[in-house]
């Protein structure tokens, strides 16, 4: 079970910088578009019964506590083998994710895993999605209380105004973040604000909700991308204050 | 990993939770009713088709989006704030999410799969004029382009402009014409001949 490559390699670490973090990367090509956007108008919801199987599974992970909440679950997706990302397509990737998450927690073992699928005829020289952690995050019984929702109160006022001009910083270390790179270190300028949200980098690591502020921060598709760049492009994306500093002027 | 062996090891996982009591398929066919039939592009359809006709709706959706959803009680999830963002002569509207595949499931439904793939996800904040192009849609050089990258838990949807010669339609009409391509912005809608 430990020599073919259907075995499972462990996770290293936290992925800040993973395969995951696609904006601006280029070489990908087309957009290959689906019976959904051409032909068939109206064409929506499952095409395949896995899909939703792993849908299914993804939601009783917040209900059986292998997953502690979104973040915790979002992390375990960016932790899968940066070859499966790209190749096992969205609920390949999800699938992946669930498969670390219910054997971090204790609630399936690998070895269940390895035996059932080659049972059913899983071919040997499959690499798969799913990396647990031996020494995974652990979660307090409270953390793992799922609420959906993700904004808080909190008594802190926003360090930031609209207009204000700011610029967006790696925390570094490693570990899950919702700040993609191509964003880092590029002057922008705030257009919302969105009040306090649970914090991401903490929360999906059981170190709490650490409810930030959030903001809307607009960038120039020149200052992001060079004077070449397509002409007349704003980008907008959500970022939390921590990421945030005041833009150096000049 | 394959179609074929993901599928083997989604079905793996499945019996295994179900044979220790973690899992229901009832639960499974639940799911596939409610995204199927319930939850889907029609849903987002009904609010555009509601704001071109009624001015105090479409000023309400703009300003607070959550808020103007509320009454309608959606199923389907990830809808926790709402930005309804609306194109324009001068201004056109397209949403992505770099990082996962972050997306309205309420409102639009599941995603389409090139919204999840790497080409969309990588190329459409870095020059979605020439992305847009991959779905048809030229726009014209002076009309600004506002990519919207859904990086938390905000949730965008974009309000199309109104073809001309819909005026006339009522929103039953018009829900069957406004496609879920135009509220995501790689569509911009126009009459399309029979």
């Amino acid at each position: 079970m430990v020599a073919h490559r259907a075995s499972v390699a462990e996770s290293v670490g936290g992925h800040l910088d993973g395969i995951h973090d696609l904006g601006g990367k280029q070489g990908f090509g087309h957009v290959e578009l689906d019976a959904s956007s051409k032909e068939g108008r109206h064409i929506h919801g499952f095409n395949q019964r896995w899909h939703a199987a792993v849908f299914t599974i993804i939601n009783s992970l917040f209900v059986n506590g292998a997953a502690a909440n979104t973040d915790h679950f979002r992390h375990s997706v960016e932790r899968i083998d940066p070859i499966n990302y790209l190749s096992d397509g969205y609920y390949g990737r999800w699938l992946g994710g669930a498969e670390t998450m219910l054997v971090e927690a204790g609630l399936l073992t690998q070895d269940e895993v390895n035996s059932r699928v080659l049972n059913r005829g899983y071919e040997l020289h499959e690499t798969v999605a799913a990396r647990p952690s031996a020494a995974p995050d652990l979660f307090s019984a409270e953390e793992r209380n799922f609420q959906p929702t993700a904004q808080r109160l909190v008594a802190i006022e926003p360090r930031f105004g609209l207009g204000d001009k700011v610029t967006a910083r790696s925390l570094g270390g490693a570990g899950h973040t919702r700040l993609p790179n191509y964003v880092r270190d590029v002057p922008g300028q705030v257009v919302a604000l969105h009040g306090a949200w649970v914090f991401p980098d903490a929360n999906a690591h059981g170190k709490g909700e650490d409810p930030k502020h959030l903001y809307t921060v607009r960038y120039q598709g020149a200052d992001l991308w060079g004077p070449n760049a397509e002409s007349s492009v704003v980008l907008n994306i959500d970022l939390f204050e921590p990421y945030l500093s005041e833009a150096s002027l000049g | 990993m394959s179609e074929k062996s993901a599928a083997i090891r989604a079905e793996a996982l499945e019996s295994l939770l179900v044979e220790k009591g973690l899992l229901d398929t009832a639960r499974i066919d639940d799911v596939l009713t409610l995204y199927n039939e319930r939850v889907g592009p029609m849903n987002g359809a009904m609010l555009v088709a509601k704001a071109w006709r009624d001015a105090h709706f479409k000023q309400q959706l703009l300003a607070d989006g959550t808020a103007a959803i509320a009454q309608f009680s959606f199923e389907g999830g990830q809808v926790d704030k709402l930005v309804v963002v609306e194109n324009t002569a001068e201004v056109h509207n397209v949403v992505v999410c770099t990082l996962c595949s972050c997306y309205p499931w309420a409102i639009l439904g599941l995603p389409p799969k090139w919204y999840k793939d790497p080409a969309y996800r990588s190329r459409v904040v870095r020059e979605p004029r020439a992305v847009l192009t991959d779905f048809g849609t030229h726009l014209p050089a002076e009309q600004e382009v506002r990519v919207w990258d859904s990086s938390a838990e905000v949730r965008y949807m974009v309000l199309p402009v109104q073809p001309k010669g819909w005026e006339t339609l009522s929103e039953g009409e018009l829900v069957n014409k406004i496609t879920r391509d135009s509220m995501i912005g790689v569509e911009v809608l126009a009459e399309v001949a029979e």
